[in-house]
């Protein structure tokens, strides 16, 4: 029996794994980087062993620190998590030789499967069905195609290539991230299905030979091949459900699989699948099926069972399935700058109505898998997810609308998030209709607006500066119990100056009268330079007609046109944070008083995110055209192209290959023609 | 604790009349304050916002905290002269940095910001009250200089502004100016004579004679920048300490000034810290003043809306009680007031009054003053019995209370009640009035019959028939030159009391005033033990 299990990862995978050993009494062991050592799942294992060093190569990839860690501090068992090196099966088998319990498939089968072209000719035999696929560019003739790293999972290094000519391109830079992320860089090719939807099912196996699918999932929301929706046991017919189990299992049988292994397909519209790949461990997604499981099958107790060497328990067997789970992977990223990853600290993290944290529900609910906690700092080291958050309800549109409203009523402060998003995919006719595919987001771009609708911001601008003026009030050092903004010659209004989420500045001015009613109040955009010039020069926007109910310095509630509207308000420094009914939004308020401050070059580039620039492709004095390359910047591992803005000529570069910058760093100086002659 | 009752109703004939009234009145209040907020009219403002330059109210709306609140003294200066309704300056008592200052601020878009006899009069008041209550000053300086055409009455006694700015730094209040445009000549003096002085690139021009004059006088040929430029200032003559990129800048630097003060208030906090707001609602108030004069009211009704809590501990109730004196708190700090309750001081009232007013600088608290009077009872009854000692008395304790006072008229303020009832020139701290409010040394009618009376004697004496027609004639035209001269907006064009307010923000003004007010130490008068009287 295992009775100390070191989880070899971070985040919430690892709480998830420490939840579980603490209903079976299991003691837990933590390894952590430098960047984690704050992390709430470090705090929650029971002894915790420093990983020096923050990047992963450094850190989670190391099996050999794991091991002395291992033995430091008496785990007997090892459990992977996801990613790092839970398909890694040189790490399975150094775990099973230094006398550990390994809780994953024999380091054989991680082997077999990690190589996924001689897995597809192994399972094609098996009677599993399959994609063409080739290794070589100049055989294939149809197009789309994918390009996949051999190694890989989760979607990194994928490419769509639609024509021959990208084809070059796109191979290279997906051995690049192949080669970064997993240490390999082999790369192949498959025939790509438009309007295909991705399904998977997840498997068992024991050590007494047993194999039994406990369901099928549905994960075709995704965002550059990564999962972002995912639901059990999605809108599959009965007889497409066996014929799908009957196929996982024959690819489990295969190879004689043991544990929890996820075997994924791709549906195409007309009902055939095939074979995508095999996921040699738990997947991120496993909450949906334990939801379902009317006996409350929990995963990971399943892993250890197994990994102890006992049988599959019987109930686990193709378990029946009640009501509809659905889960959402709330990400720090921004899906409208291309899914650029977000960083900073999580000033707040509250989600209302969650009844369980990593847990099976007995009846509709809501569970909660975080990485973070509020004060958890997003970094730019690993991967953006923070945590997922999933419904389950006896139908899919109750589950569908009881997750849409969690999410958009949670506070979520400090780091942007997918949020938005997720709730207007949930929200959308298409996704109730069951209209998804893997192209969904592509098709839909009207889900990558914020869900406060424009014409709304300069109402929450508006709650956002009353209730810093009710702040301000409160802390007044004198006179603090007269009314805000009094005055019995009433002439100028005050004024809040804030920067949108997008940037954009506004001007939020408004006077309260004697008895604290707000008597008027306008918005404009600021004008340029804004520091000069009468207020009452500049236009007002139009503004509705809005009633001061309440101010208090975290709750503002108005009368907006007859209906009255909560805001609630929380502040950290000059970022504040609204969260209203009709969506949440964070401002930073500008200084009344902006210092002088030298000015930029004109033509700068500055970094969007923290990071390390990789490559530097040109040099100092060299002629480039609008949209050439410049450098490139690797951040949250992910490759971003710094491109020449307009036609011209790089004046400076002052970050040299292989240089981390900070959010907001010159990376680069470009001068056009006109300006460099 | 005693909390007041009120025997107020809002559907009373009389309520809603004296409502309207006052309502009326405010009309004039407002109308008198568009033309001190409108400056030197659309044409010179547009032009002096198309200079990229602020009206001296965003200038200050910029200076002074967000959201803190902002009196402005002496609003509608001038009304009734030739000059420009608020006299071509703003001032005021605002929050910078959490320090209440006295902020002086020039229009320039009236005559070029030229001080004329009024402005000099609201600016001297100004420094008044930041010396009394120790308020550090800032200066907001654009002024063309002396408006030459009154220059014989203001270039003497002008002088005195720059005598009490440098007499304020002796006392230890400091001063900062900030120079956005012209100050020449004496106007070169403000920043001269001030602690802390910033000028503005490109704009400040500070020198004691310009361009022409130089010319004239030396035969020397010399440009803006180098005579009396900011940078100049700042960096050859050290006139200016702080040289700022823009007016913002200008006034964040008068900011940072003011937050290195290490201002700390010499009064003690207020005893509560977080007053009670009266049970009444002051909107009431309106309707509580009669609109004629001749009825009296009950200050209580008054006091139940502007105390905390409505909470008011009466002295000495049963004796002499046409003046209610009593303790109570305003925005948490402890105050005495004397209130007229029915027009007339008698004897009883003046003894109850000096006794009271004792009696509060025993408790170093301050007063303050709700004027409803016509002055002390007259006649042969009222004459023997002592009236006048027992008036001196009154006036006696008032004049010689160092207690902070604060003075509001709310409706009659006649004859010598006006001097026992701590008028203007009994220097209280702070003197406002209700719309309503009249103040002269008799009545209107009473004024004009004392003189038809003596000119009926005058001709009387010299066997001479009296013609009654001119006489009415006389009496009509005596009655509305009082009547005018008597008004709130007459006399606080004249600088008589610190500004006309909505009785609705009577609280509001008294609680600024007296958080102003212990900026300096409060102390009563020390010597004899309190005269029971």
């Amino acid at each position: 029996m295992i009775s100390r299990l070191l989880v070899a990862n971070r985040g919430e995978i690892a709480r998830r794994v420490f939840a579980t050993c603490r209903s079976l009494g299991v003691e837990t062991v933590a390894v952590y980087s430098d960047a984690d050592a704050a992390a709430p799942f470090v705090a929650e294992a029971d002894q915790a062993v420093r990983l020096p060093g923050d990047t992963p190569a450094e850190t989670y990839l190391r099996v050999d620190l794991i091991l002395d860690a291992a033995r430091r501090s008496g785990a007997d068992a090892v459990h992977p998590g996801y990613g790092f090196l839970a398909e890694n099966a040189e790490f399975a088998a150094a775990v099973t030789d230094a006398g550990l319990t390994w809780v994953g498939p024999p380091a054989k089968v991680i082997a077999t499967m990690g190589d996924k072209l001689a897995a597809k000719a192994l399972l094609a035999e098996a009677g599993v069905p399959m994609l063409p696929s080739w290794t070589a560019t100049d055989e294939i003739t149809d197009f789309p195609v994918l390009v996949k790293a051999s190694a890989g999972g989760g979607g990194r290094g994928m490419r769509i290539v639609r024509d021959a000519g990208g084809l070059p391109e796109a191979v290279a830079s997906a051995r690049r991230e192949a080669a970064s992320a997993f240490g390999d860089g082999t790369v192949f090719i498959e025939r790509y299905v438009e309007r295909g939807r991705h399904v998977e099912v997840q498997i068992f196996g024991d050590v007494h030979g047993t194999v039994a699918a406990l369901g099928v999932r549905e994960c075709s929301i995704q965002r550059r091949h990564q999962k972002i929706i995912e639901e059990a046991p999605g809108v599959v017919p009965s007889e497409l459900r066996e014929r799908l189990h009957e196929a996982a299992v024959a690819a489990g049988r295969a190879v004689d699989y043991v544990g929890a292994g996820t075997v994924e397909f791709l549906l195409a519209p007309s009902g055939e699948f095939f074979f995508l790949e095999m996921n040699t461990r738990l997947q991120v997604e496993h909450p949906v099926t334990e939801l379902i499981t009317p006996v409350g099958l929990d995963l990971v107790r399943l892993q250890l069972l197994v990994a102890e060497g006992a049988p599959l328990p019987e109930h686990a067997h193709y378990p029946a399935a009640r009501g509809y789970a659905i889960e959402v992977r709330l990400c720090a990223e921004e899906p409208a700058q291309g899914w650029r990853p977000a960083t900073g600290t999580l000033h707040r993290f509250s989600v209302p109505g969650v009844d369980r944290e990593f847990g099976w529900l007995q009846r509709a609910g809501l569970r909660l898998d975080s990485g973070v906690v509020a004060g958890s700092v997003v970094g730019v080291h690993y991967d953006s997810l923070l945590a997922k958050l999933i419904a389950v309800a006896p139908t899919r549109a109750e589950a569908t609308r009881a997750l849409a409203g969690a999410l958009a009523r949670a506070e979520l402060h400090g780091v942007a998030t997918n949020r938005d998003l997720l709730v207007r995919v949930l929200r959308s006719r298409e996704f109730a209709a069951t209209e998804i595919d893997t192209g969904f987001l592509d098709r839909h771009p009207e889900v990558f607006e914020p869900l406060l609708p424009a014409d709304q911001l300069p109402v929450t601008a508006l709650a956002a500066a009353l209730a810093a003026a009710a702040h301000r009030r409160a802390t007044a050092p004198v006179l603090s119990g007269l009314p805000s903004g009094w005055r019995n010659v009433p002439a100028v209004p005050q004024v809040a100056r804030f920067a949108g989420p997008d940037g954009d500045e506004m001007e939020i001015r408004y006077r309260l009268d004697r008895t604290g009613r707000l008597a008027d109040w306008s918005s404009t955009p600021a004008a340029s330079g804004a520091t000069e010039g009468s207020p009452d020069e500049r236009e007002a926007a139009a503004t509705p007609i809005v009633a001061l109910v309440e101010a208090a310095p975290d709750r503002v509630v108005l009368d907006v046109v007859g209906v009255r509207r909560a805001y609630r308000v929380h502040r950290v420094g000059s970022e504040i944070f609204v969260d209203g009914p009709d969506g949440a939004t964070s401002l930073t308020e500008l200084p009344r008083f902006p210092l002088p401050t030298a000015e930029l070059a004109a033509g700068s580039l500055l970094a969007p995110l923290p990071g390390a620039v990789t490559r530097v492709h040109v040099q100092v004095g060299q002629r480039v055209a609008a949209g050439d390359p410049l450098l490139t910047l690797e951040a949250m591992k992910l490759e971003h192209p710094v491109l020449a803005p307009t036609d011209g000529v790089v004046a400076e570069l002052p970050v040299p290959a292989g240089g981390q910058v900070r959010t907001g760093a010159v990376l680069a100086v470009v001068t056009s023609e006109e300006d460099s002659r | 604790m005693s909390i007041l009752g009120s025997a107020i109703d809002p559907s009373a004939a009389g309520y809603t009349a004296n409502r309207a009234a006052l309502l009326d009145r405010l009309a004039e209040l407002d109308a008198a304050l568009d033309q001190a907020r409108a400056g030197g009219g659309e044409k010179y403002v547009s032009r002096h916002h198309a200079r990229g330059k602020l009206l001296p109210r965003e200038r200050i709306e910029l200076l002074v905290d967000a959201d803190s609140p902002f009196l402005e003294l002496s609003p509608v200066a001038a009304y009734g002269t030739d000059f420009p309704v608020g006299a071509s300056v703003v001032t005021g008592i605002g929050v910078v940095e959490g320090v209440e200052c006295l902020i002086v601020a020039n229009d320039p878009t009236v005559r070029g910001g030229a001080v004329n006899p009024w402005s000099l009069a609201k600016t001297r008041r100004a420094g008044e009250i930041a010396l009394a209550n120790r308020l550090p000053m800032v200066n907001l300086v654009e002024s063309a200089g002396a408006d030459l055409p009154t220059q014989a009455e203001i270039f003497i006694p002008g002088g005195r502004v720059f005598r009490d700015l440098t007499r304020l730094s002796a006392a230890g209040i400091p001063t900062v100016s900030v120079v956005f445009g012209n100050a020449t000549a004496g106007g070169a003096y403000v920043p001269g004579m001030s602690d802390h002085v910033i000028m503005i690139r490109d704009r400040s021009q500070v020198y004691l004679a310009g361009p022409p004059l130089v010319k004239m006088a030396t035969g020397e040929v010399t440009d803006d920048e180098s005579l009396g430029g900011a940078a100049m200032h700042a960096g050859t003559s050290g006139l200016a300490d702080y040289l700022a990129e823009d007016e913002r800048d200008g006034i964040r630097l008068a900011r940072q000034c003011v937050r290195r003060l290490n201002w700390r208030k010499q009064g003690p906090p207020p005893r509560t810290p977080v007053p009670q707001p009266p049970r009444y609602d002051p909107e009431e108030l309106l309707g509580i003043a009669s609109a004629d004069l001749k009825v009296p009211f009950d200050p209580r009704e008054v006091l139940a809306r502007i105390l905390d809590g409505s909470d008011f501990d009466e002295f000495k109730p049963a004796y002499g009680d046409a003046l209610v004196t009593g303790w109570g708190e305003l925005h948490g700090y402890p105050v005495g007031v004397l209130a007229n309750a029915r027009g007339v001081l008698f004897s009883e009232e003046a003894q109850k009054a000096a006794q009271f007013i004792q009696l509060a600088n025993a408790a170093d608290t301050p007063l303050i003053f709700l004027q409803n009077t016509t002055g002390y009872m007259v006649g042969t009854e009222y004459e023997q019995r002592g009236i006048i000692k027992h008036g001196a008395l009154m006036i006696n304790a008032v004049s010689n209370s160092t207690l902070p006072h604060l003075t509001v008229n709310l409706g009659a303020s006649y004859g010598a009640g006006n001097y026992g009832m701590c008028g203007r020139a009994y220097e209280p701290r702070f003197l406002f009035t209700w719309p309503n409010a009249k103040s002269a040394v008799m009545g209107p009618a009473q004024l004009a019959g004392v003189l038809s009376i003596v000119a009926r004697q005058a001709a009387a004496a010299r066997g001479r028939d009296y013609d009654e027609e001119s006489d009415a004639a006389m009496r009509m035209m005596v009655e509305q030159q009082i009547e005018s001269q008597s008004g709130a907006l007459f006399l606080s064009g004249r600088l008589y009391d610190d500004g006309v307010i909505d009785p609705r923000d009577t609280r509001t003004v008294l609680g600024l005033c007296l958080s102003a007010i212990h900026n300096g130490p409060v102390k009563g008068a020390e010597g004899f033990g309190v005269f029971r009287m």
